[in-house]
């Protein structure tokens, strides 16, 4: 099992979830997050006092796969989240050790 | 025949009938001239009273939620809640104690400088007009009005101490400075026999048609005094202290512009055409103040700015208070196109350069707004507008520079100059009897919780569910 954490543009958001339902990807948590990697942040004024903003708006997609689909799913969020400038974002990939649904004690990839 | 018709008909003829009968009845036509006049007397005082006691309802909308949402926006989210309770708390405590004795010592004829106790705890103060002030409204109406301004007052004060002051701090500073301050300003320029009031027996004439004196002035410069004395906000000016939500601050800013109707068209006390005048020369000093704003951040900054435009408007409003109902419409929107460029000037240059933390800008947009708007009351004013103050032979007074009176400009100045030493003397005679009382400031940790946790003990945002 792999936990597929995305980073990615907010706007871009319902684009990957439709992706993800079109690809048969149920269960997803989203946060909305804020940071930045290389994209440079942006200045504000408020009556003449000036603040630069670094850290923006991201959506945060967090799901735990199994094995057999991590790729699928993978080049999925690429294919949708990417408009192929700076801030796009980004995937780490982390092995999960173990997986239960609390509610009738299911173990492994039978409670993803 | 249409039963509507018969009905018609029917109606006219129990008038016919009816008429011979009361002309039987009134027996002269003397009799019969002044209970005419006292018919028209008593429907134009219904329709004044109907505007005034909408007006009054105009300017408590001003203060809340109209201040309270303005400022509380520009706070950060930590400090909503205590920032819309100083404005909520001026609504509580200013209107006990003007019952008691405030508007007594505003309003009662006392001497040039005060009032009098005559209408202490609102005794003689009833249905019947006090006809020095507004002879065609109740006399408790013309109370509750001028209330609504005494507790816009204070409130404003607080924008410039915003996020670090205690909640009974504030409250015993507004009270000592509604006595020091507005109280004796207020007493001069509208009393009866007030030191600067023309119309009633005043000395020096200073025309202040709405509060731009009264109101304005006082409170931007004592804000000016609290801000300097109480100190910055910890933090001030490198860390981030942005607005939390401008969406709360724009409606709130709206309401202001709408309640400003009643602050200024209302201070004509009835609905008169003065009332007309004065609600149109408001409405275009509001719009050229935005206007200038924007394009003043559009040269600066290459953006017009939602803050920026309701800063504009704001500022448009209040430099107009003052002249509303002695200038043109025209004249209006001049003075404010110049409002919006010099308290943008004010605000977003020689304050950031100077570095004091008037943390809303009360002083940049009020004292500055109020002060230049006392002194182009002294050019704009003219007797096409406001024919109320008569020469010794009948005919109207000429007002301003426009009237030919550049002397007027010099009176104005006088005007300005007393309320800003009440304000200055005042405030900082306020400050210092409450920090004998109570310490002023939060302490540092307190700061950093917030007011809403720390003096309330609630949240303004529970978003848990």
């Amino acid at each position: 099992m792999f936990k597929i954490e995305a980073i990615i543009q907010p706007f871009k958001l319902d684009d990957v979830r439709e992706a993800l339902k079109a690809a048969g990807i149920d269960g997803v948590t989203i946060t909305e997050v804020r940071g930045h990697g290389r994209q440079k942040g942006h200045k504000e004024i408020y009556r003449g006092r000036e603040y630069h903003v670094d850290l923006l708006p991201k959506a945060k997609l967090e799901m735990v796969v199994p094995e057999s689909r991590k790729d699928e799913v993978i080049d999925t969020i690429m294919n949708a989240a990417r408009t192929g400038n700076i801030g796009d974002g980004k995937i780490f990939v982390y092995n999960v050790g173990e997986a239960i649904r609390i509610r009738n004690n299911d173990r492994g990839e039978s409670a993803l | 025949m249409s039963p509507t018709k018969r009905a018609y008909l029917r109606v006219c003829s129990m008038l016919l009938c009816a008429a011979p009968a009361f002309a039987l009845q009134a027996g002269n036509t003397d009799a019969e001239i002044s209970a005419l006049k006292a018919a028209v007397k008593a429907s134009q005082s219904a329709g004044d009273n109907a505007w005034m006691l909408v007006s009054s309802a105009f300017v408590l909308m001003m203060t809340g939620p109209g201040l309270a949402l303005f400022y509380s926006g520009l706070v950060r989210r930590k400090n909503v809640l205590g920032t819309m309770m100083q404005s909520f708390v001026m609504m509580a405590v200013v209107t006990l104690l003007w019952g008691i004795c405030a508007y007594s010592l505003v309003f009662g004829e006392g001497n040039a400088l005060i009032g009098d106790f005559r209408y202490a705890f609102l005794n003689g103060v009833g249905g019947a007009p006090n006809l020095d002030y507004a002879p065609t409204i109740p006399h408790l109406t013309f109370m509750a009005y001028q209330m609504m301004f005494a507790i816009i007052t204070p409130a404003l004060i607080a924008g410039a101490f915003a996020e670090r002051v205690r909640f009974h701090a504030m409250v015993v500073f507004s009270v000592l400075w509604l006595f020091l301050v507005y109280v004796p300003v207020a007493h001069m320029v509208w009393g009866k026999g007030g030191y600067l009031n023309p119309f009633l027996g005043g000395k020096i004439p200073v025309f202040d048609f709405a509060g731009g004196t009264v109101v304005h002035i006082t409170s931007g410069f004592s804000a000016l005094v609290a801000a300097i004395m109480i100190g910055k906000r910890h933090g001030f000016p490198h860390e981030r202290m942005v607005p939390h939500s401008l969406v709360l601050s724009f409606i709130g800013a709206c309401m202001l512009w709408m309640g400003w109707f009643g602050f200024n068209a209302g201070s004509a006390l009835a609905a008169s055409a003065l009332a007309s005048s004065a609600f149109v020369a408001t409405h275009f000093a509001a719009a050229a103040g935005a206007v200038s704003w924007m394009v003043a951040e559009r040269i600066k900054n290459g953006k017009a700015s939602a803050l920026g435009a309701i800063s504009g408007a704001v500022a448009g409003l209040a430099t107009v208070t003052q002249g509303a109902g002695f200038v043109t419409p025209v004249s209006g929107a001049i003075i404010g196109f110049i409002a919006g460029f010099v308290c943008y000037y004010m605000v977003v240059v020689v304050k950031n350069k100077l570095g004091y933390d008037d943390s809303l800008d009360a002083f940049g947009v009020h004292g500055v707004g109020g002060f230049i708007g006392c002194l182009l009351t002294g050019v704009f004013a003219t007797r096409a507008v406001n024919d109320a103050l008569k020469l010794a032979n009948g005919q109207a007074a000429p007002l301003g520079l426009v009237d030919g009176n550049a002397g007027q400009i010099g009176n104005q100045l006088i005007g300005a100059l007393i309320a800003i030493a009440f304000g200055v003397i005042g405030t900082w005679v306020s400050l210092k009897i409450t920090g004998l009382i109570t310490p002023v400031r939060m302490d540092k940790q307190q700061e950093a919780e917030g007011m809403d946790v720390a003096l309330h003990g609630e949240e303004g945002y529970a978003f848990e569910d």
